[in-house]
């Protein structure tokens, strides 16, 4: 456990170097820069993102040629051409709102699956304090075979951390 | 390190002078037959000061909103854009200048407006000139000449209010352009974070009077050639044009210039950074394009729609579609990816694409309305793009070359040079 955040990081730098794996780090904001100190992979929320605006891109057209010019041919402001093309600017600002209410949310909702905090669900975070002002890095022995756990626990102490907490999930 | 601006920049730059030049002697030597020349000549000069000098107004507001925000990542990159507002603003606001007062004096009509006999419904002919009378005088007869709708515009267009606004759009941009040079220059003589405040507080200064001139020199230098005709977000449209002109010309030559040598400590970030402005403009551009679009050709009011039937049942139509599609498509599914936004090869092609894009926008802004059918797009059109855009180049990478391309004591430059995203 760290009380800054630069520090962490330092530390993160000198155990990667030594050839550690850091599991998980629990912080109370995202830390810049730290993905590809701990070898975190690139998100690939933007690229579901950008799939769900399509959908919905897709879907407001979709609903739009249906309610308004198949299912019951609207005549609306004097444009009776009954044709999605040529009445296109003037379904273009729902289309816009529904590819963004459709990226936003299904990105949300994405993203508390992927970490599991779902309204309701049990924390992982190993302690509270993490919430609010320290900095908790994670690291656990089956990702670290060629190191023993007094090795590991010797190279944590050498980085200036301010609690070191073992435990056993065996 | 300084910039030198010497070797192939200087000899490309210059030869576009020489070949745009070239060109549009060629162009008005062969275009004899043309009876409309004249028209033509001017009213490409309007569209070439006007699109350049957007540039170099775009670079100052951005310029200014990085110090009234307390923007710390551009610092690294500032000389660029100090550059082209030093180099080019008073050229163009030359130019502009000199195709309003060659108006004002008769010798084109872009501004249809300036034509003083569309002002009075009644006129008494007398000495070969006719001058406003009242309906009851003696000898008054109806006016021909007379435009209802412009002449109830009378007092925006008023030639003392007018000229009043014009002289002080020119000297509000030129005195800020040199301040912000002077402290800039100063600063990098003595540190002082006095002077970085002020500048700070300047530059709100400025973003105020540039919020209400970047509309109001949209409507008389732009708006007016169809007079008839108005939108209220006419200012903004052009605006975002503008903005985003620079953000790509600033973006391009950095990148050069760190092929070059120069630049080194330009991070990727940076570069993401200014390829995300590219694209965001890119899309704020587009949305106010539509929204003026879709308000106008969903209320179908005559007085309003001459504008795109102007443009959509005519000559213009393929250009006009094209360039919308080109100035939004192309950025929004190109540079959408953080990973293009990171790479030059993406980065270049899409600028310099959408560069042209906006060209053909301001081309359409202006030609449709002072042209009508009578218009030819011919070597002249094209020799004074390409003798503007050397012209461009040249005097930005010269007032480059005159200081330090990166500056020093900059309260944020450290913060800069360590930006990481």
């Amino acid at each position: 456990m760290y009380d800054d955040d630069d520090v962490l990081m330092r530390a993160a730098e000198t155990l990667v170097a030594k050839g550690l794996k850091v599991k998980e780090v629990y912080s109370p904001f995202p830390l810049h820069g730290l993905d590809p100190i701990i070898g975190v992979k690139r998100t690939r929320l933007a690229i579901a993102a950008f799939m769900y605006a399509t959908g919905g891109t897709c879907l407001a057209l979709l609903g739009m040629w249906y309610f308004m010019i198949h299912d019951w041919p609207m005549n609306i402001g004097g444009k009776p051409s009954f044709s999605l093309i040529e009445n296109l600017p003037a379904f273009i600002p729902v289309t816009f709102e529904f590819s963004v209410l459709c990226g936003a949310h299904g990105m949300a909702i994405t993203y508390f699956l992927r970490n599991g905090t779902l309204p309701g669900m049990p924390a992982t975070n190993p302690d509270p304090r993490t919430t609010d002002h320290m900095f908790v890095m994670e690291i656990t022995t089956d990702e670290n075979h060629s190191n023993s756990a007094d090795e590991i626990e010797g190279m944590l102490k050498d980085t200036p951390l301010v609690e070191l907490s073992i435990k056993d999930y065996e | 390190m300084d910039f030198k601006f010497e070797g192939k920049a200087k000899t490309v730059s210059i030869a576009l002078m020489v070949i745009g030049i070239v060109g549009l002697l060629v162009g008005l030597f062969t275009s004899g037959g043309d009876t409309h020349l004249n028209q033509r000549f001017w009213a490409n000069l309007l569209v070439n000061g006007f699109f350049f000098t957007a540039i170099a107004l775009g670079a100052l507001f951005f310029y200014a909103l990085q110090y009234a925000a307390e923007v710390g990542w551009s610092a690294y990159v500032k000389r660029m854009f100090e550059a082209m507002f030093v180099g080019y603003l008073p050229i163009g606001l030359g130019v502009i200048l000199i195709v309003l007062i060659a108006g004002q004096a008769h010798v084109h009509h872009l501004y249809h407006w300036m034509d003083s006999t569309l002002y009075c419904e009644y006129v008494i002919e007398a000495d070969g000139h006719a001058h406003c009378a009242e309906a009851t005088e003696t000898g008054a007869v109806l006016n021909t000449n007379y435009d209802e709708i412009i002449a109830n515009k009378s007092a925006y267009f008023s030639p003392l209010f007018y000229w009043g606004r014009t002289f002080v759009y020119l000297a509000v941009f030129l005195i800020f352009a040199r301040l912000f040079r002077k402290w800039s220059l100063e600063e990098d003589k003595e540190a002082s974070i006095e002077r970085h405040f002020k500048v700070h507080r300047r530059s709100a200064l400025f973003l105020v009077f540039f919020a209400v001139f970047s509309s109001t020199l949209a409507w008389d230098w732009i708006m007016s050639i169809d007079t008839h005709w108005f939108s209220t977000l006419f200012g903004w449209y052009l605006f975002s044009g503008m903005w985003v002109g620079a953000m790509i010309f600033a973006l391009v030559s950095i990148l050069y210039l760190r092929t070059k040598g120069y630049f080194q400590d330009l991070t990727q970030s940076h570069v993401h950074d200014l390829a995300k402005w590219m694209f965001a403009i890119s899309m704020l551009w587009a949305y106010l394009w539509f929204s003026q679009f879709m308000l106008i050709w969903y209320s179908d009011i005559p007085e309003e729609v001459t504008y795109f039937t102007q443009r959509f049942f005519t000559e213009y139509k393929t250009p006009f579609i094209l360039m919308f599609f080109i100035n939004f498509a192309i950025p929004f599914y190109v540079m959408i990816s953080r990973d293009a936004k990171r790479n030059p090869y993406f980065i270049i092609p899409t600028g310099l694409l959408i560069f042209v894009g906006h060209f053909v926008d301001t081309y359409l802004l202006v030609i449709p309305g002072t042209m009508f059918d009578h218009n030819h797009f011919g070597l002249l059109e094209v020799g004074m793009f390409i003798m503007f855009l050397g012209l461009f180049i040249f005097s930005v990478f010269r007032a480059l070359s005159k200081a330090p391309l990166v500056p020093k004591n900059h309260p944020f430059l450290q913060e800069s040079k360590d930006f990481h995203i």
